[in-house]
């Protein structure tokens, strides 16, 4: 098991108004993300559990790529990872972030 | 006095040594390797048929029972080596020299073999170069058959699974040489006729079917997001963008993906009767919903495929049936067919390099190349034109005088950044030279060159290799695509923008495309049962595929 924790500066707050969403499942080769709206308007947290180890670096790149181009403010990630690829990272946040635009 | 019929003098003395175990042509499996030690000599070519599919497995228990001390030192020249059977012949002695050209499931012990000097390589090759060597300078003494029935004459069906064997029995019987056949069973009168009768010199009626492989089956429930995004991208910015009709598709599951997104996501492009319409391909289960949707006209096959004969039979508007009405495949023509008649070739492979080579080899495995080489190549002695190979040839030399500018075949490599086990599709350097040193190799087993491939699909884009200029734009525009691999972090990010600026490499966004849309909902069937509905009941899976 490693821990991560990456801790972002955004330039906008994420849209929407939900407080909470899960989106994935906890199995090989995939994860789950739970995101919360408990931060300031211009922070975003992830907070990573892998199963993968030695993989830091290219999470740290796959975060830092989500935060530029979605600018997820306010919004606070845990993930639970069973080893998935950075594409399904991706995927998996994006669809977060899209489940939090809802009014509700 | 000199003679000239000496081979077939030989021939004939060593059928009639075999005809003493046998009752006309026909010889009881009790006898088999009898009849072997009779009509091999030490050094003799010999074809051992079996390829990626079907296997001539009794034969090949029965030559692995011959006595050393009669029969050795054979020189294999067979497509494949696939059972275990086929490398002990080597462990014993009675075999020595390989000629190959697919070794799936043996690719660690023949590599093991290789390197421990039980094995004497000649090469390994694509099924169409081993077929040409067939009647040019390894023509074999003695071949090794697997058929469905014959009759007493000797006549053979080999039905739906064809694939190699006419090919084999051709340079085989018309040079001199002994054709053995098993069959299944021996009938009066044979569905139809595969190989005439008097290209079979002697029958063994096996106790049980020839062994297939059903390899080309993928079941829809295993297919990613991922997988689905990349076949988006294909879809839209390859097959829609040089309005790809002729093509071949490789086995892996990005290209399931595509066969299972035409009646979905490419009925909604509007794509249907312009692009994927005729294929070089197996039979695919994956295709049946595009087939059943009206998307395809024709498709001509290498093999078959388990399950799917009833299918074939009852589509044979789609497939190449005999007079039975079951499947005709034929390798040799259908890779003849994928190289000079298809505008694409569009599959995956296990490593990519900086200048696009690829390879299926591991440091431990060599695989062997099967047909992937001719599909993923330009036929340069390709002569008549289309749009899509037209289009190719433009993007390759835009400056070129255009009556004599070539045309290109479009050769797509497709693939998540990250294969099994989170292992990258993209390094530096590949396993294969490794491999090549270890060896001793002439050259690396690399499965398509560089300079082949045009584009290269990931979940991060397309990279159109036509376009690069330099080969330090292609070695950006393939890090480009790379996604989080370390060669897709080691990227020059200005150059990557030049480069998607001019349309070279094409991220999902500029293609219209919200990788949030790729769902598993569009797949036009999300597991083995759905094909099956999908095919009325006339599909059949095997039962490892079967979870109900």
């Amino acid at each position: 098991m490693e821990n991560l924790s990456l801790h972002h500066p955004t330039r906008q707050s994420a849209v929407g108004a939900k407080k909470m969403a899960i989106v994935g499942v906890v199995a090989s080769g995939n994860l789950e993300v739970l995101v919360e709206r408990v931060l300031p308007d211009h922070e975003c947290l992830v907070e990573i559990r892998t199963a993968a180890e030695g993989f830091g670096e290219v999470w740290k790149a796959v975060v830092a790529d989500f935060i530029e181009r979605y600018s997820p403010g306010g919004l606070k990630f845990s993930i639970n990872d069973g080893g998935a690829r950075p594409d399904a990272v991706s995927l998996r946040l994006a669809q977060a972030v899209r489940l939090m635009e809802e009014e509700q | 006095m000199a003679t000239w019929q000496l081979k077939r003098e030989t021939r004939d003395n060593l059928i009639q040594a075999g005809s003493t175990v046998a009752n006309g042509k026909v010889v009881e499996v009790r006898d088999a390797t009898r009849l072997l030690e009779a009509i091999l000599r030490p050094g003799d070519r010999v074809c051992l048929e079996g390829d990626n599919q079907k296997q001539a497995d009794l034969l090949s228990a029965a030559l692995l029972a011959v006595d050393p001390a009669k029969v050795n030192n054979l020189h294999m020249v067979q497509s494949g080596v696939v059972l275990p059977e086929h490398l002990d012949v080597f462990e014993r002695g009675i075999a020595k020299r390989l000629d190959y050209a697919y070794s799936g499931p043996q690719s660690a012990r023949i590599a093991m073999m290789l390197f421990g000097g039980k094995i004497e390589l000649g090469a390994v090759h694509t099924y169409l170069e081993l077929f040409a060597r067939y009647f040019i300078d390894l023509t074999p003494n003695v071949a090794l058959i697997a058929a469905v029935s014959a009759d007493r004459d000797g006549n053979l069906y080999t039905g739906p699974n064809t694939e190699d064997t006419p090919t084999v029995v051709e340079a085989t019987a018309f040079k001199d040489g002994i054709v053995v056949a098993q069959v299944n069973q021996i009938v009066d009168k044979v569905p139809r006729v595969d190989i005439p009768a008097d290209r079979v010199h002697f029958i063994v009626e096996a106790e049980k079917p020839f062994f297939v492989e059903p390899l080309f089956t993928r079941d829809p429930a295993a297919i990613t997001e991922g997988q689905i995004l990349t076949a988006m991208l294909a879809i839209k910015g390859i097959y829609a963008a040089y309005g790809v009709e002729r093509l071949n598709h490789g086995i892996g599951f990005s290209t399931a993906a595509i066969e299972l997104l035409l009646p979905t996501y490419g009925e909604r492009l509007g794509l249907k009767g312009k692009v994927a319409s005729r294929f070089a391909l197996n039979p695919h289960p994956a295709l049946i919903p595009a087939i059943e949707s009206g998307w395809v006209k024709q498709i001509h096959s290498f093999g078959s495929e388990v399950g799917m004969e009833n299918y074939i039979r009852a589509r044979s508007d789609i497939y190449f049936t005999g007079a039975d009405g079951a499947l005709r495949s034929n390798r040799a023509f259908s890779q003849t067919a994928g190289l000079y008649a298809c505008d694409m070739f569009i599959g995956s492979t296990l490593q990519i390099d900086l200048q696009g080579n690829s390879s299926t080899v591991t440091t431990s495995r060599i695989a062997g190349f099967g047909g992937a080489p001719n599909m993923g190549a330009d036929a340069r002695g390709r002569r008549h034109p289309s749009e899509p190979w037209l289009k190719a040839g433009q993007e390759a030399d835009p400056d070129g005088q255009p009556l004599l500018r070539r045309g290109r075949k479009l050769v797509v490599q497709i693939g998540e950044t990250f294969g099994e086990k989170n292992v990258p599709l993209f390094v530096e350097k590949l396993d294969a030279i490794e491999l090549a040193d270890k060896l001793k190799l002439d050259l690396a087993p690399v499965m398509i060159y560089g300079d082949d491939v045009t584009h290269i699909v990931t979940e991060e884009g397309i990279a159109n290799l036509l376009l690069c200029r330099s080969s330090y734009e292609r070695e950006q525009a393939i890090r480009g695509v790379a996604g989080y691999t370390d060669v897709g972090r080691g990227r020059d990010k200005k150059q990557v923008e030049k480069l998607r600026e001019r349309g070279v490499i094409r991220r999902p966004e500029d293609l219209g495309i919200d990788p949030l849309d790729a769902d598993r909902s569009m797949l036009a069937a999300r597991s083995i049962k759905d094909l099956v509905h999908w095919s009325g009941g006339l599909y059949t899976p095997p039962s490892k595929f079967r979870n109900w």
